[in-house]
């Protein structure tokens, strides 16, 4: 029996999905989470999109054990949250929203202190503090007070503690707010170069950057999710159909147009613009007509001067969610 | 299973069982430690250091109901003067301590490490209590000089720095108490020195006005009464369990609040 518990643990060591089952958290009268649930699997980069006060936050620290939700449970690797919050925070790296920290702290005591909450070893704390100073590219800074860094670099400590036990799981919320390009970016490759083997949940409200970062997004809207995908079956979804700028030359305006609505795969042709012979086509639902326009023009003589498929911004798909 | 495999395993887990324990008192400790590196990084400890020696010396050897006043080898008169001083001390030292960590956020990057709100609050519980055990600890020359000055009643020193300690736990624990109350330090401080003067007077003095049985049980509330008799030499049970009864009422009250922010 007792072999058995020990085999489930190593288990867990093998893979540590994120499982949210249900999960309601109530302030006041409001449901902030309202009967939310999903799963992130082992060496995944979730992307948690939403609007300010969509539930974000809530659902992250419930995820850490900060928050006890009034129904439902979260499991991660096979523990359950409501039951066991302590063996869940040592396997979870967590960077709060805004990231707070001891700022009358060195750097470098700072970290020994985390390390040491998280149960690493006395004699391997003073290693994992070099390893994380040189991975968050802290060495010129690490034996100042925090107070005296600059917003990357207090960003990169908050990055450096929640990484500082090697933990399989990752949440981080909001990790690029207040960073220049440049710190995005670095930030940016520092998560997913660690997020390859890890299981990684990170909220933004930027959208390019969930979309640089993440495997998969999920939009949530009043404590409920409203998209979940990746970015390419989100497009699909939003617009199913394919979206195509066409312009024709040497041809007449309207024998083009003619001609293009009578290719079976074209549902709609519209004029983009009065003097060109410029159309915008709107194929069938799931087809494409980028050939049978190629075929067409070539079977009249006609040439491309313009063939360019529209995409659906990742901005357009949040609003439309997210709308009232 | 056989036998022989039970009693392994059962070897085994209660080891591990006792590690935990180890491993909860390695945390508080932790929390401890960081928590007296910051009052001394930030000169606060110095500061309290020098002023209540300062402040206590002056009235014990020079100034008011002072030692050459009364003309008796007795350390009474700066038993007297602490139990104020400490008295004040007390809430400047515990008020930052919940209100500065909910104000700044930082609450949140301890309790989701594998830390119970329990190791957080007796570990900042005890770097207090060290650190008011290092003001009195630095008081020892009074106790050396009076002793060369004359016959001394040993025991009654010994309990009296003793009753120190239990009354700045009380005062301690009280503080923590406040301080999980409220993200601002003023209310925390203002909050212990109001929880504080019942217990340091007016129980005492309602104590004095009434008889029967409300007398009584005003007079046992009073936490000066407890002290005194400590410090006249006299190790009571009934004192010590008052004084543990106030510690473990305010942590338990101070973990309960914490518990619930984290509910809500």
């Amino acid at each position: 029996m007792k072999f058995l518990i020990l085999l489930s643990h190593l288990n867990i060591l093998l893979t540590m999905d994120i499982v949210v089952d249900g999960i309601t958290k109530t302030y006041g009268q409001q449901n902030a989470v309202d009967n939310l649930s999903f799963r992130v699997k082992t060496g995944e980069i979730l992307g948690f999109l939403g609007p300010n006060g969509a539930g974000k936050t809530t659902t992250m620290k419930a995820i850490t054990g900060f928050l006890v939700t009034n129904k439902g449970d979260i499991t991660v690797g096979g523990i359950s949250v409501n039951e066991n919050p302590g063996e869940i925070k040592k396997h979870i790296g967590y960077l709060p929203e805004h990231n707070p920290l001891y700022t009358e702290m060195p750097v470098i005591d700072f970290l020994a202190f985390i390390a040491g909450l998280q149960g690493v070893n006395k004699q391997d704390i003073e290693e994992r503090v070099a390893e994380m100073v040189r991975v968050c590219g802290l060495r010129t800074e690490k034996h100042k007070k925090i107070r005296e860094l600059s917003k990357g670099f207090r960003q990169r400590v908050g990055l450096a503690q929640a990484l500082i036990h090697d933990p399989e799981v990752l949440i981080l919320d909001e990790p690029t707010t207040g960073l220049d390009p440049n710190q995005i970016i670095e930030i940016r490759e520092l998560i997913k170069r660690i997020g390859r083997e890890k299981t990684v949940i990170l909220s933004s409200h930027i959208l390019a950057e969930v979309e640089a970062t993440c495997d998969r997004i999920l939009i949530i809207h009043n404590g409920k999710i409203v998209a979940n995908g990746t970015a390419e079956e989100l497009r699909r979804q939003a617009r199913g159909n394919e979206m195509l700028i066409v312009e024709i030359g040497n041809s007449e305006r309207n024998d083009a147009y003619r001609a293009l609505s009578y290719l079976p795969s074209v549902e709609l042709v519209d004029f983009a613009d009065q003097s060109d012979n410029l159309f915008s086509v709107h194929s069938q639902y799931r087809q494409s007509s980028v050939k049978p326009i190629f075929d067409m023009c070539v079977a009249n003589g006609w040439f491309l001067k313009q063939l360019t498929p529209v995409e659906t911004k990742l901005e357009d798909i949040f609003r439309e969610v997210t709308k009232n | 299973m056989n036998l022989r495999g039970e009693i392994y395993s059962e070897i085994a887990v209660s080891i591990l069982f006792h590690f935990q324990k180890i491993l909860i008192m390695k945390q508080i400790m932790m929390i401890t430690r960081r928590e007296l590196q910051s009052v001394f990084d930030s000169l606060i400890a110095y500061i309290m250091i020098v002023v209540f020696l300062a402040l206590s010396g002056l009235f014990t050897w020079l100034y008011g109901s002072d030692i050459f006043y009364v003309n008796q080898a007795s350390l009474q008169s700066f038993f007297s003067i602490a139990f104020w001083t400490l008295f004040f001390f007390i809430p400047a030292l515990t008020m930052k301590q919940i209100a500065e960590e909910s104000r700044s956020g930082t609450i949140e990057i301890l309790l989701t490490k594998p830390v119970s709100e329990w190791q957080v609050l007796w570990g900042k519980f005890l770097a207090t209590l060290i650190l008011i055990g290092i003001a009195l600890l630095l008081t020892l020359p009074y106790y050396f000089t009076v002793w060369s000055l004359g016959p001394v009643d040993h025991g009654a020193v010994w309990t009296g720095y003793l009753g120190l300690l239990l009354m700045s736990s009380a005062y301690i624990s009280i503080g923590i108490f406040a301080s999980s109350l409220t993200k601002n330090q003023i209310v925390a401080f203002l909050l212990t020195l109001f929880i504080g003067i019942f217990f340091h007077l007016i129980f005492g003095f309602l104590a004095a006005q009434m008889s029967g049985l409300t007398g009584t049980v005003f007079n046992y509330l009073s936490l000066s009464t407890h002290y005194d008799s400590i410090t006249r030499g006299v190790i009571d049970s009934k004192d010590l369990i008052y004084f543990i009864s106030i510690i473990f009422l305010g942590i338990i009250s101070a973990e309960a609040i914490l518990v619930k922010r984290t509910v809500n």
